[in-house]
Protein backbone atom coordinates (compact mmCIF):
# COMPACT_ATOMS: atom_id res chain seq x y z
CA UNK A 1 0.00 0.00 0.00
CA UNK A 2 2.39 2.15 -1.05
CA UNK A 3 1.86 4.76 -3.72
CA UNK A 4 4.02 5.89 -6.75
CA UNK A 5 6.68 8.65 -5.20
CA UNK A 6 5.14 12.10 -5.48
CA UNK A 7 6.33 16.60 -5.23
CA UNK A 8 4.57 17.40 -2.47
CA UNK A 9 3.18 20.87 -2.89
CA UNK A 10 2.03 23.04 -0.28
CA UNK A 11 1.27 26.62 -1.33
CA UNK A 12 -0.14 29.48 0.75
CA UNK A 13 -2.21 31.07 -1.83
CA UNK A 14 -4.68 29.99 -4.81
CA UNK A 15 -2.46 32.16 -6.97
CA UNK A 16 0.20 29.98 -6.28
CA UNK A 17 -2.23 26.72 -6.49
CA UNK A 18 -2.93 28.16 -10.32
CA UNK A 19 0.42 28.27 -10.92
CA UNK A 20 1.14 25.54 -9.99
CA UNK A 21 -1.47 23.01 -12.24
CA UNK A 22 -0.35 25.25 -15.02
CA UNK A 23 2.86 24.52 -14.76
CA UNK A 24 2.41 20.63 -14.36
CA UNK A 25 -0.78 20.70 -16.01
CA UNK A 26 -2.21 16.57 -15.88
CA UNK A 27 1.05 15.22 -13.60
CA UNK A 28 -0.49 17.72 -10.98
CA UNK A 29 -3.86 17.70 -8.62
CA UNK A 30 -4.62 19.04 -5.09
CA UNK A 31 -5.84 17.82 -2.30
CA UNK A 32 -8.21 18.83 0.18
CA UNK A 33 -9.11 16.07 3.09
CA UNK A 34 -7.27 13.24 0.70
CA UNK A 35 -9.71 10.43 1.59
CA UNK A 36 -10.78 9.64 -1.33
CA UNK A 37 -7.43 10.56 -3.10
CA UNK A 38 -5.24 9.06 -0.69
CA UNK A 39 -6.75 5.82 -0.76
CA UNK A 40 -6.77 5.77 -4.87
CA UNK A 41 -2.83 6.66 -4.59
CA UNK A 42 -2.23 3.94 -2.54
CA UNK A 43 -4.06 1.29 -4.64
CA UNK A 44 -1.86 3.09 -7.65
CA UNK A 45 -5.50 3.35 -9.13
CA UNK A 46 -4.35 7.20 -9.31
CA UNK A 47 -0.60 8.23 -9.90
CA UNK A 48 0.34 11.82 -9.05
CA UNK A 49 3.51 13.15 -9.97
CA UNK A 50 2.67 16.76 -8.39
CA UNK A 51 0.51 16.67 -5.37
CA UNK A 52 -1.18 20.04 -4.36
CA UNK A 53 -1.77 20.08 -0.41
CA UNK A 54 -4.76 23.04 0.22
CA UNK A 55 -4.12 23.27 3.59
CA UNK A 56 -2.73 25.99 4.47
CA UNK A 57 -4.61 28.04 1.88
CA UNK A 58 -6.48 31.13 3.77
CA UNK A 59 -10.04 31.39 3.80
CA UNK A 60 -10.68 28.55 2.16
CA UNK A 61 -12.57 26.68 5.11
CA UNK A 62 -14.73 29.27 5.74
CA UNK A 63 -18.22 29.29 6.61
CA UNK A 64 -19.74 32.34 5.91
CA UNK A 65 -24.17 33.03 6.71
CA UNK A 66 -24.90 36.68 5.26
CA UNK A 67 -28.54 37.67 4.81
CA UNK A 68 -29.97 34.21 4.06
CA UNK A 69 -27.06 33.38 2.12
CA UNK A 70 -24.71 30.64 2.45
CA UNK A 71 -21.20 29.91 1.77
CA UNK A 72 -19.03 27.26 2.82
CA UNK A 73 -15.21 26.88 1.42
CA UNK A 74 -13.95 23.90 0.18
CA UNK A 75 -11.72 23.28 2.69
CA UNK A 76 -15.00 22.77 5.51
CA UNK A 77 -14.70 19.42 6.32
CA UNK A 78 -18.19 17.22 7.38
CA UNK A 79 -16.93 17.87 10.93
CA UNK A 80 -17.26 21.32 10.61
CA UNK A 81 -20.79 21.39 9.07
CA UNK A 82 -21.84 19.22 11.83
CA UNK A 83 -20.39 21.40 14.51
CA UNK A 84 -21.68 24.49 13.00
CA UNK A 85 -24.32 25.53 15.54
CA UNK A 86 -25.59 28.60 13.38
CA UNK A 87 -24.76 26.60 9.90
CA UNK A 88 -27.33 23.54 11.73
CA UNK A 89 -29.81 26.38 12.54
CA UNK A 90 -30.15 27.50 8.46
CA UNK A 91 -29.61 24.61 6.63
CA UNK A 92 -30.08 21.49 9.29
CA UNK A 93 -30.21 19.37 5.89
CA UNK A 94 -26.33 19.53 5.66
CA UNK A 95 -25.71 18.36 8.89
CA UNK A 96 -28.22 15.20 8.73
CA UNK A 97 -25.92 14.64 5.82
CA UNK A 98 -23.14 14.98 6.75
CA UNK A 99 -23.42 12.94 10.01
CA UNK A 100 -24.10 9.71 7.48
CA UNK A 101 -21.20 10.08 5.61
CA UNK A 102 -17.90 7.52 6.73
CA UNK A 103 -17.16 7.40 9.99
CA UNK A 104 -16.11 10.28 12.78
CA UNK A 105 -12.25 9.94 12.31
CA UNK A 106 -12.78 10.68 8.66
CA UNK A 107 -15.08 13.39 9.23
CA UNK A 108 -12.61 15.47 10.68
CA UNK A 109 -10.30 15.10 7.40
CA UNK A 110 -13.14 14.55 4.60
CA UNK A 111 -14.18 18.12 3.09
CA UNK A 112 -17.35 19.29 1.43
CA UNK A 113 -14.91 20.57 -1.30
CA UNK A 114 -13.49 17.39 -2.02
CA UNK A 115 -16.81 15.50 -1.79
CA UNK A 116 -18.25 17.51 -4.69
CA UNK A 117 -15.52 17.63 -7.00
CA UNK A 118 -14.36 14.22 -6.85
CA UNK A 119 -17.30 13.06 -9.05
CA UNK A 120 -17.62 9.72 -7.45
CA UNK A 121 -21.56 8.93 -7.71
CA UNK A 122 -21.10 7.77 -4.10
CA UNK A 123 -20.31 11.01 -2.69
CA UNK A 124 -23.66 12.73 -0.45
CA UNK A 125 -23.00 16.23 -1.17
CA UNK A 126 -23.86 16.03 -4.43
CA UNK A 127 -27.22 15.24 -4.17
CA UNK A 128 -27.63 17.88 -1.36
CA UNK A 129 -26.50 20.66 -3.06
CA UNK A 130 -28.49 19.92 -6.22
CA UNK A 131 -31.60 19.41 -4.41
CA UNK A 132 -30.78 23.19 -2.36
CA UNK A 133 -30.05 24.88 -5.95
CA UNK A 134 -26.51 25.50 -5.09
CA UNK A 135 -23.66 27.03 -7.52
CA UNK A 136 -20.25 25.32 -7.49
CA UNK A 137 -17.75 28.42 -7.97
CA UNK A 138 -14.54 27.34 -9.11
CA UNK A 139 -11.18 29.28 -10.10
CA UNK A 140 -8.74 29.14 -12.99
CA UNK A 141 -6.27 30.69 -15.00
CA UNK A 142 -8.99 33.33 -16.71
CA UNK A 143 -10.53 33.66 -13.36
CA UNK A 144 -13.54 32.98 -11.03
CA UNK A 145 -16.55 31.16 -12.33
CA UNK A 146 -19.65 29.28 -11.36
CA UNK A 147 -21.80 26.46 -12.13
CA UNK A 148 -25.03 25.24 -11.30
CA UNK A 149 -24.89 22.10 -9.05
CA UNK A 150 -27.38 20.56 -11.47
CA UNK A 151 -25.54 21.28 -13.99
CA UNK A 152 -22.26 20.56 -12.80
CA UNK A 153 -22.10 16.17 -13.31
CA UNK A 154 -21.39 14.74 -16.97
CA UNK A 155 -20.64 11.28 -15.85
CA UNK A 156 -18.79 9.36 -13.11
CA UNK A 157 -15.89 11.12 -12.09
CA UNK A 158 -16.31 13.43 -14.84
CA UNK A 159 -17.68 16.99 -14.09
CA UNK A 160 -17.89 20.70 -15.39
CA UNK A 161 -14.23 21.58 -13.81
CA UNK A 162 -11.43 22.13 -16.16
CA UNK A 163 -8.41 20.64 -15.14
CA UNK A 164 -6.77 23.68 -14.19
CA UNK A 165 -9.46 25.20 -12.25
CA UNK A 166 -9.87 24.53 -8.42
CA UNK A 167 -13.52 24.18 -6.67
CA UNK A 168 -13.07 27.24 -4.27
CA UNK A 169 -16.37 26.74 -2.56
CA UNK A 170 -20.39 26.15 -2.84
CA UNK A 171 -23.15 29.02 -1.95
CA UNK A 172 -26.50 28.44 -1.88
CA UNK A 173 -29.72 30.67 -0.57
CA UNK A 174 -30.51 29.46 3.09
CA UNK A 175 -33.78 26.77 2.98
CA UNK A 176 -37.07 27.37 4.40
CA UNK A 177 -39.22 24.87 5.21
CA UNK A 178 -39.04 20.91 5.71
CA UNK A 179 -35.50 18.94 5.06
CA UNK A 180 -34.33 15.12 5.33
CA UNK A 181 -31.61 13.39 4.33
CA UNK A 182 -32.15 9.57 4.25
CA UNK A 183 -29.74 7.17 3.45
CA UNK A 184 -29.52 3.37 3.11
CA UNK A 185 -26.52 2.23 3.10
CA UNK A 186 -25.17 -1.55 4.48
CA UNK A 187 -23.13 -0.20 7.15
CA UNK A 188 -21.13 2.43 8.67
CA UNK A 189 -18.24 3.93 6.23
CA UNK A 190 -20.31 2.66 3.20
CA UNK A 191 -21.60 4.58 0.07
CA UNK A 192 -25.38 4.53 -0.02
CA UNK A 193 -27.20 1.73 -1.78
CA UNK A 194 -29.73 4.22 -2.07
CA UNK A 195 -30.54 8.19 -0.49
CA UNK A 196 -32.41 10.76 -0.90
CA UNK A 197 -32.14 14.78 -0.45
CA UNK A 198 -36.11 16.24 -0.07
CA UNK A 199 -36.81 19.93 1.05
CA UNK A 200 -40.24 20.58 0.84
CA UNK A 201 -42.47 24.26 1.76
CA UNK A 202 -45.91 24.07 3.23
CA UNK A 203 -48.36 26.59 2.49
CA UNK A 204 -52.13 25.98 3.62
CA UNK A 205 -52.02 22.56 4.49
CA UNK A 206 -50.06 21.68 1.37
CA UNK A 207 -47.12 21.33 -1.06
CA UNK A 208 -45.84 24.65 -2.12
CA UNK A 209 -42.65 23.85 -3.36
CA UNK A 210 -40.39 20.45 -3.08
CA UNK A 211 -37.00 19.53 -4.41
CA UNK A 212 -35.96 16.08 -4.64
CA UNK A 213 -32.37 14.73 -5.77
CA UNK A 214 -31.25 11.12 -5.30
CA UNK A 215 -27.50 9.64 -4.46
CA UNK A 216 -25.72 6.61 -6.06
CA UNK A 217 -28.32 5.89 -8.55
CA UNK A 218 -27.12 6.90 -11.12
CA UNK A 219 -23.42 7.60 -12.64
CA UNK A 220 -24.31 11.19 -11.49
CA UNK A 221 -26.75 12.60 -8.50
CA UNK A 222 -30.04 12.79 -9.83
CA UNK A 223 -32.34 15.96 -9.47
CA UNK A 224 -35.62 14.96 -10.30
CA UNK A 225 -37.27 18.08 -11.41
CA UNK A 226 -40.85 15.68 -11.70
CA UNK A 227 -40.58 13.85 -8.58
CA UNK A 228 -40.65 17.48 -7.00
CA UNK A 229 -43.39 18.37 -9.39
CA UNK A 230 -45.28 15.63 -8.65
CA UNK A 231 -45.73 16.45 -4.68
CA UNK A 232 -46.34 20.07 -5.47
CA UNK A 233 -50.51 20.98 -4.23
CA UNK A 234 -50.91 17.98 -2.95
CA UNK A 235 -51.35 17.45 1.19
CA UNK A 236 -48.65 14.67 0.76
CA UNK A 237 -51.08 12.37 0.80
CA UNK A 238 -50.74 8.24 -0.21
CA UNK A 239 -51.42 8.98 -4.13
CA UNK A 240 -48.46 11.87 -4.19
CA UNK A 241 -45.82 9.40 -2.40
CA UNK A 242 -46.78 6.92 -5.38
CA UNK A 243 -46.08 9.69 -7.80
CA UNK A 244 -43.43 11.23 -6.92
CA UNK A 245 -41.47 7.71 -6.34
CA UNK A 246 -43.01 6.83 -9.93
CA UNK A 247 -41.28 10.03 -11.57
CA UNK A 248 -38.08 9.79 -9.76
CA UNK A 249 -37.69 5.95 -11.16
CA UNK A 250 -37.96 7.18 -14.79
CA UNK A 251 -35.16 9.78 -13.60
CA UNK A 252 -32.44 6.98 -12.04
CA UNK A 253 -30.43 4.52 -13.57
CA UNK A 254 -29.15 2.57 -11.04
CA UNK A 255 -26.17 -0.24 -12.03
CA UNK A 256 -25.58 -3.99 -10.51
CA UNK A 257 -22.68 -3.58 -7.72
CA UNK A 258 -21.97 -5.27 -4.88
CA UNK A 259 -25.02 -3.47 -3.27
CA UNK A 260 -27.37 -5.25 -5.35
CA UNK A 261 -29.05 -6.11 -8.44
CA UNK A 262 -31.05 -3.05 -10.26
CA UNK A 263 -34.42 -4.13 -9.11
CA UNK A 264 -33.31 -4.36 -5.79
CA UNK A 265 -31.77 -0.68 -6.10
CA UNK A 266 -34.60 0.67 -7.67
CA UNK A 267 -36.64 -0.96 -4.64
CA UNK A 268 -34.67 0.94 -2.11
CA UNK A 269 -34.77 3.82 -3.69
CA UNK A 270 -38.81 3.85 -3.98
CA UNK A 271 -38.61 3.47 -0.42
CA UNK A 272 -36.18 5.82 1.14
CA UNK A 273 -37.56 8.79 -1.15
CA UNK A 274 -40.78 7.83 0.77
CA UNK A 275 -39.10 8.47 4.18
CA UNK A 276 -37.63 11.00 2.97
CA UNK A 277 -40.67 12.80 1.63
CA UNK A 278 -42.89 11.95 4.98
CA UNK A 279 -39.91 13.32 7.16
CA UNK A 280 -39.41 16.30 5.12
CA UNK A 281 -43.18 17.20 5.24
CA UNK A 282 -43.25 16.75 9.09
CA UNK A 283 -40.66 19.14 9.47
CA UNK A 284 -42.41 21.75 7.07
CA UNK B 1 10.79 13.60 -8.02
CA UNK B 2 10.15 12.01 -4.53
CA UNK B 3 13.71 13.57 -2.31
CA UNK B 4 13.75 13.64 0.67
CA UNK B 5 12.06 15.73 2.79
CA UNK B 6 12.71 17.59 6.37
CA UNK B 7 9.80 16.81 8.59
CA UNK B 8 8.79 18.28 12.28
CA UNK B 9 6.23 17.06 14.59
CA UNK B 10 5.63 17.46 17.95
CA UNK B 11 4.81 14.05 19.07
CA UNK B 12 3.35 13.27 22.65
CA UNK B 13 4.84 16.89 23.84
CA UNK B 14 8.44 16.11 22.51
CA UNK B 15 9.75 17.72 19.46
CA UNK B 16 10.85 15.63 16.79
CA UNK B 17 12.68 15.55 13.12
CA UNK B 18 13.65 13.45 10.23
CA UNK B 19 13.70 13.30 6.60
CA UNK B 20 11.28 10.89 4.99
CA UNK B 21 9.59 10.88 1.22
CA UNK B 22 6.39 12.98 1.11
CA UNK B 23 4.76 10.00 0.23
CA UNK B 24 5.41 7.77 3.35
CA UNK B 25 1.91 7.51 5.32
CA UNK B 26 1.86 8.89 8.57
CA UNK B 27 1.62 5.80 10.42
CA UNK B 28 4.50 4.07 8.98
CA UNK B 29 6.91 7.55 9.94
CA UNK B 30 5.90 6.81 13.65
CA UNK B 31 5.79 3.55 13.96
CA UNK B 32 9.38 3.04 12.06
CA UNK B 33 11.58 6.36 12.42
CA UNK B 34 9.85 7.58 15.80
CA UNK B 35 9.69 4.46 17.43
CA UNK B 36 5.97 4.75 18.30
CA UNK B 37 4.45 1.65 18.00
CA UNK B 38 1.17 1.85 20.09
CA UNK B 39 -1.10 3.39 16.96
CA UNK B 40 -1.37 -0.11 15.04
CA UNK B 41 -1.25 -1.02 11.56
CA UNK B 42 -4.66 -2.86 11.05
CA UNK B 43 -6.43 -2.38 7.48
CA UNK B 44 -4.26 0.21 5.83
CA UNK B 45 -7.42 1.20 4.39
CA UNK B 46 -8.69 3.55 6.66
CA UNK B 47 -11.33 1.63 7.86
CA UNK B 48 -10.32 0.07 11.43
CA UNK B 49 -8.93 2.76 13.51
CA UNK B 50 -6.39 0.94 14.16
CA UNK B 51 -4.32 3.50 13.35
CA UNK B 52 -5.45 6.24 14.98
CA UNK B 53 -3.84 9.64 16.14
CA UNK B 54 -4.77 13.18 16.99
CA UNK B 55 -3.55 15.57 15.48
CA UNK B 56 -4.32 19.11 15.74
CA UNK B 57 -6.97 18.00 17.87
CA UNK B 58 -8.95 16.04 15.24
CA UNK B 59 -9.00 11.91 15.22
CA UNK B 60 -7.46 11.02 12.44
CA UNK B 61 -6.20 7.42 10.98
CA UNK B 62 -2.84 7.87 10.12
CA UNK B 63 -2.64 5.16 7.77
CA UNK B 64 -4.72 8.11 5.76
CA UNK B 65 -2.05 11.08 6.08
CA UNK B 66 0.96 11.35 4.28
CA UNK B 67 3.55 12.25 6.50
CA UNK B 68 4.13 14.94 4.64
CA UNK B 69 0.73 16.37 5.62
CA UNK B 70 1.19 16.03 8.97
CA UNK B 71 4.49 18.34 8.55
CA UNK B 72 4.40 21.00 11.51
CA UNK B 73 1.50 19.18 13.24
CA UNK B 74 0.97 18.35 17.34
CA UNK B 75 0.38 14.52 17.75
CA UNK B 76 -0.89 12.11 20.87
CA UNK B 77 -0.41 9.12 20.57
CA UNK B 78 -1.33 6.06 22.85
CA UNK B 79 1.85 6.77 24.52
CA UNK B 80 0.87 10.06 25.16
CA UNK B 81 -2.11 9.32 27.53
CA UNK B 82 -1.23 7.87 30.97
CA UNK B 83 1.85 6.09 32.41
CA UNK B 84 2.05 2.12 32.83
CA UNK B 85 2.15 3.10 36.49
CA UNK B 86 -0.67 5.89 36.36
CA UNK B 87 -3.28 4.91 33.91
CA UNK B 88 -5.20 7.33 32.03
CA UNK B 89 -8.82 7.06 33.53
CA UNK B 90 -9.88 5.49 29.98
CA UNK B 91 -7.36 2.98 30.54
CA UNK B 92 -8.29 1.86 34.21
CA UNK B 93 -11.85 1.55 33.06
CA UNK B 94 -10.51 -0.68 29.63
CA UNK B 95 -9.18 -3.00 32.16
CA UNK B 96 -11.52 -2.54 35.09
CA UNK B 97 -14.42 -3.95 32.53
CA UNK B 98 -12.69 -6.04 30.45
CA UNK B 99 -13.18 -3.53 27.53
CA UNK B 100 -10.23 -5.63 25.29
CA UNK B 101 -9.56 -9.37 24.68
CA UNK B 102 -6.31 -9.46 22.25
CA UNK B 103 -5.43 -5.18 22.72
CA UNK B 104 -4.90 -4.66 18.96
CA UNK B 105 -7.48 -2.23 18.47
CA UNK B 106 -7.42 -0.70 22.30
CA UNK B 107 -4.80 1.58 21.41
CA UNK B 108 -6.83 3.24 18.64
CA UNK B 109 -10.16 2.60 20.61
CA UNK B 110 -8.77 4.59 23.83
CA UNK B 111 -6.99 7.26 21.35
CA UNK B 112 -10.43 8.42 19.76
CA UNK B 113 -12.29 8.14 22.92
CA UNK B 114 -10.50 10.34 24.51
CA UNK B 115 -11.46 12.39 21.52
CA UNK B 116 -14.73 11.66 22.12
CA UNK B 117 -15.03 13.21 25.33
CA UNK B 118 -13.56 15.69 24.69
CA UNK B 119 -16.34 17.02 22.69
CA UNK B 120 -19.17 15.10 24.58
CA UNK B 121 -18.30 14.40 28.35
CA UNK B 122 -21.54 13.39 28.76
CA UNK B 123 -22.26 10.72 25.91
CA UNK B 124 -25.64 8.90 25.96
CA UNK B 125 -24.82 5.25 24.98
CA UNK B 126 -26.15 5.78 21.31
CA UNK B 127 -23.34 8.52 21.24
CA UNK B 128 -20.52 6.69 22.17
CA UNK B 129 -21.59 3.76 19.41
CA UNK B 130 -21.54 6.69 16.90
CA UNK B 131 -18.86 8.24 17.92
CA UNK B 132 -16.53 5.11 17.83
CA UNK B 133 -18.00 3.97 14.90
CA UNK B 134 -14.71 4.31 12.96
CA UNK B 135 -12.92 1.74 15.19
CA UNK B 136 -13.56 -1.96 14.09
CA UNK B 137 -12.72 -4.51 17.02
CA UNK B 138 -13.28 -8.17 16.31
CA UNK B 139 -12.93 -9.57 19.83
CA UNK B 140 -15.41 -7.71 22.24
CA UNK B 141 -18.49 -7.35 20.59
CA UNK B 142 -18.25 -3.94 21.54
CA UNK B 143 -20.34 -3.77 24.96
CA UNK B 144 -17.47 -3.78 27.24
CA UNK B 145 -15.96 -1.41 25.08
CA UNK B 146 -18.66 0.88 25.23
CA UNK B 147 -19.15 -0.45 28.93
CA UNK B 148 -15.68 1.10 29.63
CA UNK B 149 -16.20 4.32 28.07
CA UNK B 150 -19.16 4.98 29.52
CA UNK B 151 -17.85 4.10 32.91
CA UNK B 152 -15.51 6.29 32.33
CA UNK B 153 -17.18 9.02 31.78
CA UNK B 154 -18.94 8.94 34.50
CA UNK B 155 -15.12 8.97 36.79
CA UNK B 156 -14.43 12.19 35.07
CA UNK B 157 -17.51 14.43 35.42
CA UNK B 158 -17.91 12.80 38.98
CA UNK B 159 -14.29 14.00 39.74
CA UNK B 160 -15.06 17.22 37.84
CA UNK B 161 -17.95 18.07 40.49
CA UNK B 162 -15.76 16.63 43.43
CA UNK B 163 -13.35 19.64 42.40
CA UNK B 164 -16.09 22.56 42.10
Amino acid sequence: MIPAAFDYHRPKSMDEVIALLGEHGDDARVMAGGHSLIPMMKLRMAEVPHLIDLQDIENLAEITIEEGHISLGAMVTQHDLITHSKLALRAPILREAALQIADPQVRYMGTIGGNLANGDPGNDMPGVMQCLGARINLIGPDGARSVAARDYYEAAYMTDREDDEVLVSVDFQAPSGGYAYEKQKRKIGDYATAAAAVMITKSEGKIASASVAMTNLSDVPVWSEEAGAALVGTACDGAALEAAVAAMLGDIDPSEDNRGPVAFKRHVAGVILKRAITRAWGRA
Amino acid sequence: MSDKMHIKLKVNGEDKEFLAEPRELLIYALREKLNITGPHVGCETSHCGACTVTIDGKSVKSCTMFVAQANGAEITTIEGIGEPDALHVLQENFREHHGLQCGFCTPGMITRATKLLEENPNPTEEEVRFGMAGNICRCTGYQNIVKSILSAASEINAAKEAAQ
